[in-house]
């Protein structure tokens, strides 16, 4: 798609482009290719045939859908201020043979609109995508309100729903058309599009509901979702670096669970661990726990993630160092854990 | 053209009197189903019996027998605890063999308090929170238009249900959108569960609050069989590029004395005694 991104650019009062690293909302775009890439992703499920139809609560530059309104605006619907009426009219819409995707905030789609998404999506098995974007901890000082690390617990605990955290726009790409007609509803979570990326187009490993298995390790083996895929594959260079046998697999479908991968890696190595921007109840360490649990697998597993508190005001990568939920704390968290006399035998 | 394939009506008094006769069958058959609950929302179904048997036997485009075609109009209820009036009614359509109605809510049967799509043929979409079905509704009404089809859609929508935030948020959106085949109908009986609705939370001047929002209004006493037809089939058959609310005036409870002054019967059981005392009001239809 030939978009014409030059329009993105503020000009000043002289009607020429301001000083690099001046931005405003709809140059922010140009910053995040990975909410760029939606909007073309979205765009190109339409160019393949898909009746799909995007709707947005006054987001289309937060969230890259500008680039599908320039493409396609006859499927795109914009609903002002109103997230759980997006996701009701949404509904209404699939009833009529349509395949909408909802797209906002993880904080206010997932929360926000619970309720809504479950009783009009999920109990009614509507195909309806909800796509969650800035989930986690990812809008730093913006707080509290624009976070979001409560959204898998909910989303995975709604009958009938989907629940998928691509580690990047490739990998998103690649899940959302591999769901592009599944018949029921799907929650994506993504970060704020400026995650480095895991992976290459055209990567055969992305398959729905099937966890990527990077590399399984003899002392340990991390596994992460979303945003917590490439620190967690940093943190396992470090280890190794080290001397530790480290694996990472990333578990991008939570829901339904690749309960196999789960099993490989709990009889090949010593000590699990689990790396989500999520609190560590209830999203994918929950999800991982409860799984040993079910299969009597009596593996060490540390949760990380943000313990059941609300985030400190800082930069993104501020409060990622401080949650040590980049490379070097993954890195951090898992050697205390496999020095920790937790994992008994033969820990280096 | 009438909704239903039964024996043509020839005359609009004819039609007139078939939907009087089926807004008494939805009062009894209500009455009858709630026996089997042992509990059920009285009074908020017979205030809308005339409304229901208005748009599904005069003013809905039906095929009999044939719940899921795509060119039907759709008919969504927001104030899904009614749904004891609509069950009878989908089965009179050929919708579902009507002897589930005598299994109503016991285990494994589909008919529950509140309608669920996914069980019950002939529900255009499932209900039971209040709010969300006019953004529902506004969907169907946009897909419509997206997909080149030509069908309204109809919002059956409680006063109470209007203290909801979605309602607005929804009718912004279908104002501003000017979405013609979409029309709400609000059952004005006056009542939520604990009491007027004006004294719990005001919603008046409720027609000024939807002409401020884009919307057309018209105002029916919503027992009166001739008056709402006349109002349905004429929204129906007119193109406005703007989404009608039709206020429809109603009293809680209609038909039955006791359940009309009294707004605790929003939901009860009545003991057999009582049961056959209500009957056999219903049926002297006096009131009428």
């Amino acid at each position: 798609m030939d978009l014409n991104t030059e329009s993105l650019i503020p000009l000043g009062a002289d009607g020429r482009p301001m000083a690099e690293g001046t931005w405003h909302i709809p140059s922010m775009l140009l910053k995040s290719p990975g909410l760029l890439a939606l909007g073309e992703q979205l765009g190109a499920l339409v160019d393949e045939g898909r009746p799909v139809v995007v709707l947005t609560p006054d987001l289309s530059y937060s969230n890259g859908l500008w680039a599908f309104r320039e493409s396609h605006p006859d499927r795109y619907l914009q609903l002002g201020v109103s997230e759980q009426n997006s996701v009701s009219v949404a509904a209404g819409l699939a009833t009529t043979g349509l395949q909408p995707y909802v797209t906002g905030f993880a904080s206010f789609l997932a929360l926000l609109c619970c309720e809504q998404i479950r009783t009009d999506l999920a109990y009614t098995q509507q195909p309806v995508r909800l796509v969650g974007h800035h989930s986690g901890i990812t809008f730093g000082f913006y707080g509290t309100s624009h976070h979001a690390t409560e959204d898998i617990a909910i989303m995975r605990s709604i009958a009938n729903m989907t629940v998928v955290a691509p580690a990047d726009h490739v990998a998103m790409g690649a899940l959302m058309r591999a769901y592009a007609d599944h018949p029921l509803p799907v929650y994506f979570r993504m970060g704020r599009g400026r995650e480095p990326l895991v992976y290459q187009p055209g990567d055969e490993r992305i398959q729905p509901g099937k966890a990527i298995v990077h590399s399984l390790g003899d002392d340990l083996t991390i596994i992460a979702t979303g945003t917590s895929v490439h620190p967690s594959l940093v943190a396992a260079e470090e280890l190794r670096g080290a001397g530790y046998s480290v694996g990472v697999i990333d578990m991008h479908t939570i829901k339904p669970l690749d309960v196999a991968a789960i099993r490989a890696a709990a009889e090949r190595s010593r000590g699990l661990m689990t790396v989500e921007e999520h609190n560590v109840y209830g999203g994918l360490g929950g999800a991982v726990a409860e799984t040993l649990t079910d299969h009597g697998i009596g593996v060490p597993l540390l949760r990380h993630g943000i313990r059941d508190e609300y985030a400190l005001i800082g930069p993104p990568t501020h409060l990622y160092r401080h949650y040590r939920l980049d490379g070097p704390g993954v890195a951090e968290e898992a050697r205390a854990f496999l020095t920790s006399g937790r994992i008994t035998s033969d820990a280096r | 053209m009438p909704a239903s394939e039964g024996a043509p009506l020839t005359t609009s008094s004819e039609l007139v009197e078939r939907i009087r006769e089926r807004a008494q069958f939805v009062r009894l058959e209500t009455v009858r189903l709630i026996s089997i609950a042992k509990t059920g929302h009285y009074s908020s179904t017979f205030s809308c019996a005339e409304i229901l048997a208005t748009l599904y036997y005069g003013v809905l485009r039906l095929r009999r027998g044939d719940p899921a075609w795509a060119d039907r109009d759709r008919f969504v209820m927001g104030k899904g605890h009614a749904a004891v009036g609509l069950y009878p009614i989908l089965a009179d359509h050929g919708f579902f063999d009507p002897e589930l109605l005598d299994g109503y809510t016991r285990l494994g049967n589909p008919l529950g308090d509140h309608p669920d799509m996914t069980k019950v043929p002939g529900c255009d979409f499932s209900s039971g929170s209040l709010g969300h079905n006019l953004s529902v509704g506004l969907g169907m009404a946009l897909g419509a238009r997206m997909t080149g089809r030509d069908f309204d859609v109809y919002a059956l929508l409680g006063d109470g249900e209007l203290h909801e935030g979605q309602i607005w948020e929804a009718a912004a959106a279908a104002g501003h959108y000017g979405v013609g085949n979409l029309v709400a109908i609000v059952d004005r009986n006056g009542y939520c569960l604990d009491g007027k609705v004006d004294d719990i939370i005001a919603i008046e001047p409720l027609a000024d609050r939807w002409r401020a929002f884009g919307w057309e209004v018209e105002e029916v006493d919503g027992h009166d069989v001739p008056a709402l037809l006349d109002t349905l089939l004429r929204i129906r058959d007119r193109e406005i590029a703007k989404p009608t609310a039709v206020i429809a005036h109603t009293v809680k409870g209609k038909g039955v004395g006791f359940m009309e002054r009294d707004f605790g019967w929003h939901l009860g059981w009545l003991a057999e005694q009582d049961e056959a005392a209500v009957v056999r009001e219903l049926k002297d239809e006096k009131w009428i």
